[in-house]
């Protein structure tokens, strides 16, 4: 092709376009609590909307609480999850008790939702097997492998369909960061490819520690990347949890259905550090980016939407958190009852069928540990 | 009973496990109406269906997080990876996830998952596509790993592995695929998962190896046996655990070893055999342990393969060394 003439492709305009359908990330509430979609938010009760306000002064009461049990000590790795209420309260109350959750380590509150108890949320920071061994079975422990929870969702979700196991789907988080592994691309692309029932969450909340979401990809939004795989995604404001809850709720029944699964990017921000251990994000971002987020609260907003109605006051928030504080200090305590672990009890559940190796250190191990 | 080749007792194993668990399944890169590069899974997928014996998109990690999941929702896996260099992807799912994951539930869930690879080499395959990697898998906690050298013992262990509770890795090695045929029975038996094998009795030194080396070793005691040296010859089958107290009644009876590997002196097993045989038999033995193994390269191209791959000559050489000294 001679230069000049006309081109066969245009790559520029291929690349400029590529985002267009996801400019428009779903929103119910905006950022000043203005309703900006009536229709849906009228599908919602009084008392479903007050229930989403509470679980998000639960989950912050939860995360400034366990704030303060790290700086005294008593927790081990934790990640904070303020900001992130309305994407993780929106979306975990979309599932039911049957279906399987795969969740990432700042998912601690979607797992006491879905039947862990806040005692083996704390069990399982503080380093202690029993925060790993729950009552609903329906759950797999916090991912700690960036996107390895992904490609075993692949396997809940295809298991599901073979079991023929009507209304189950599996449901996984990962972060921004998670979306550059090569596993969340494989999870996804399994699961499309069997066409097995799996929602994805990416909560997209700007950083993986200290690394930008626009340095993981050039790709303007995350959710786009799933059509590649041949799956419907969309973005959601991941500040506003009846946007959340609506968008999780449709993809669940879709995926539920048997159309495969469904990708959402929550947009969202994480307020603090990366985790307890010690980042310190005044290190890598500003003031002036991180003002615009702690402005679209997401409690903000609803608070503004359940006052308007008449549905909400500020002494019946302070009240529950009150409750909430409560229950967390009770439950740091039964946390801190629970019995010392013994390594015999490791050596027996290394193997199913201990090796002769195992069985010996077992006996060495339990002699030690009946002195 | 009849004669079968090593990969034909695997089939036969396999065919055995999909028919007695409904919850048993075969997945992997060409497993289904292919039934393997090597054939080792052909006609399965017409005997059990696509719901049972199926191929995946082509990623090894994604495979063994699908065998992950599928546990965790109550199946059996058996997932295929194609040839034993590809287990590097999924690495993590492996190593990483399942091996642990009963220990992380807290004994809570089950992960009877059997990785079926080949390995080894001498077959002239492409580059990156012979292997002895077995040295990363037996250091890992929670998992087991077992290797057959005979079509016999292939049956055998791959309707254990199955049936195991806890994830095995199931080494087939290329070169004995069709080299050997055997008596197998057409019925189940099953191979203990953590058992070595005495194949040949002898009372002057004892030659411990494993898969395809075990008949160098076996040929190099037909040779040493001209010249009246009896060795005996254990096939270790199980790579972890290792049946240590096989290998020490043979040493407390011949006071001579010598293990042998195809794989790099500095991977394989030979290096943990020599460290439990210094641990518990030092004052047993009459010479210093002898090692054959492949030189510490990289796995060499292929035209290189038959001056690389420890054979019988080796063996009969360093057993002649031990012996004598």
């Amino acid at each position: 092709m001679a230069n000049g003439s006309k081109q066969i492709v245009d790559f520029a305009k291929i690349k400029a376009t590529m985002a267009d359908s996801y400019k428009h990330p779903v929103q119910v509430i905006d950022r000043e609590g203005k309703v900006v979609d009536p229709d849906t938010l009228a599908k919602y009760s009084d008392d479903q909307l007050v229930d989403f306000m509470k679980k998000m002064v639960w989950e912050r009461t939860l995360h400034e609480q366990t704030m303060n049990f790290s700086r005294q000590g008593r927790l081990g790795f934790y990640a904070p999850t303020a900001g992130e209420e309305a994407s993780e309260m929106g979306s975990v109350t979309a599932f039911k008790e049957q279906d399987f959750l795969l969740p990432a380590y700042r998912d601690l509150p979607q797992m006491i939702q879905h039947g862990a108890s806040v005692a083996k949320g704390f069990l399982w920071s503080k380093g202690h097997i029993q925060g790993n061994q729950y009552d609903n079975p329906n759950m797999i422990f916090p991912q700690i492998i960036i996107g390895a929870q992904y490609v075993e969702t692949a396997g809940v979700a295809l298991g599901i369909q073979k079991n023929g196991d009507k209304d189950r789907v599996a449901f996984v988080y990962t972060g921004d960061g998670g979306t550059s592994q090569g596993d969340w691309y494989e999870g996804i692309n399994f699961t499309s490819a069997y066409q097995a029932p799996a929602v994805f969450f990416v909560q997209n909340n700007g950083w993986a520690i200290s690394v930008p979401r626009r340095k993981q990809t050039a790709a303007e939004t995350l959710a786009q990347k799933a059509v590649a795989m041949g799956v419907p995604s969309v973005q959601v404001d991941g500040m506003d949890i009846v946007a959340v809850h609506e968008v999780a709720k449709e993809a669940r029944e879709f995926a539920a259905a048997g159309n495969g699964p469904v990708v959402i990017e929550t947009l969202t921000y994480r307020y603090g550090a990366h985790s307890s251990a010690g980042d310190d994000p005044s290190r890598y971002r500003t003031k002036e980016e991180e003002k615009p987020w702690f402005d679209a609260d997401p409690l903000i907003r609803m608070r503004k939407v359940l006052t308007d109605k008449k549905l909400w006051s500020q002494d019946q928030e302070d009240k529950l958190v009150e409750e909430y504080k409560d229950e967390f200090k009770n439950a740091m305590k039964e946390a801190e009852a629970a019995p010392a672990q013994k390594v015999s009890d490791f050596l027996k559940w290394t193997y199913d069928v201990p090796t002769p190796a195992v069985k010996k250190q077992i006996a060495e191990f339990e002699a030690k540990e009946s002195k | 009973m009849a004669k079968m080749t090593y990969i034909k007792a695997i089939t036969s194993g396999l065919d055995q496990v999909l028919n007695d668990d409904s919850k048993t399944l075969i997945f992997g890169e060409d497993v289904g109406k292919n039934g393997g590069v090597f054939r080792t899974t052909v006609g399965l997928q017409d005997k059990y269906g696509e719901d049972r014996v199926f191929d995946t998109p082509l990623a090894e990690s994604g495979i063994l997080g699908l065998a992950i999941g599928l546990s965790l929702t109550g199946w059996r896996p058996i997932p295929e990876i194609q040839f034993m260099g590809f287990t590097f992807e999924a690495m993590d799912g492996i190593v990483g996830q399942l091996a642990r994951d009963h220990y992380r539930f807290g004994g809570q869930k089950k992960f009877p998952v059997t990785i079926r690879t080949p390995f080894g080499g001498g077959t002239h395959t492409a580059e990156m596509h012979s292997d002895n990697l077995e040295n990363y898998f037996v250091s890992t906690p929670g998992l087991r790993v077992v290797t057959p050298a005979n079509p016999y013992d292939a049956k055998g262990l791959i309707i254990s592995a199955v049936e195991s509770d806890d994830p095995v890795l199931f080494m087939e090695n290329l070169k004995l695929y069709r080299s050997m045929k055997d008596e197998v029975p057409d019925d189940k038996y099953t191979v203990p998962l953590d058992s070595a094998k005495v194949v040949r009795e002898g009372s002057d030194v004892t030659l411990v190896a494993y898969s395809a080396e075990v008949n160098e070793a076996l040929s190099a005691a037909d040779a040493l046996a001209k010249d009246n040296i009896s060795a005996e010859v254990i096939d270790l089958r199980s790579l972890s655990p290792i049946d240590t107290d096989t290998v020490f009644a043979s040493i407390d009876k011949t006071h001579k070893v010598v293990i042998v590997q195809e794989a790099q002196r500095m991977a394989g097993v030979g290096a943990i055999v020599a460290s439990d045989i210094a641990e518990e038999k030092i004052m047993s033995l009459d010479a210093p342990i002898g090692r054959v193994a492949a030189p510490d390269s990289v796995y060499p191209f292929a035209q290189a393969e038959g001056d690389w791959i420890p054979n019988a000559d080796d063996i009969e050489a360093k057993a002649r060394e031990i012996v004598n000294y």
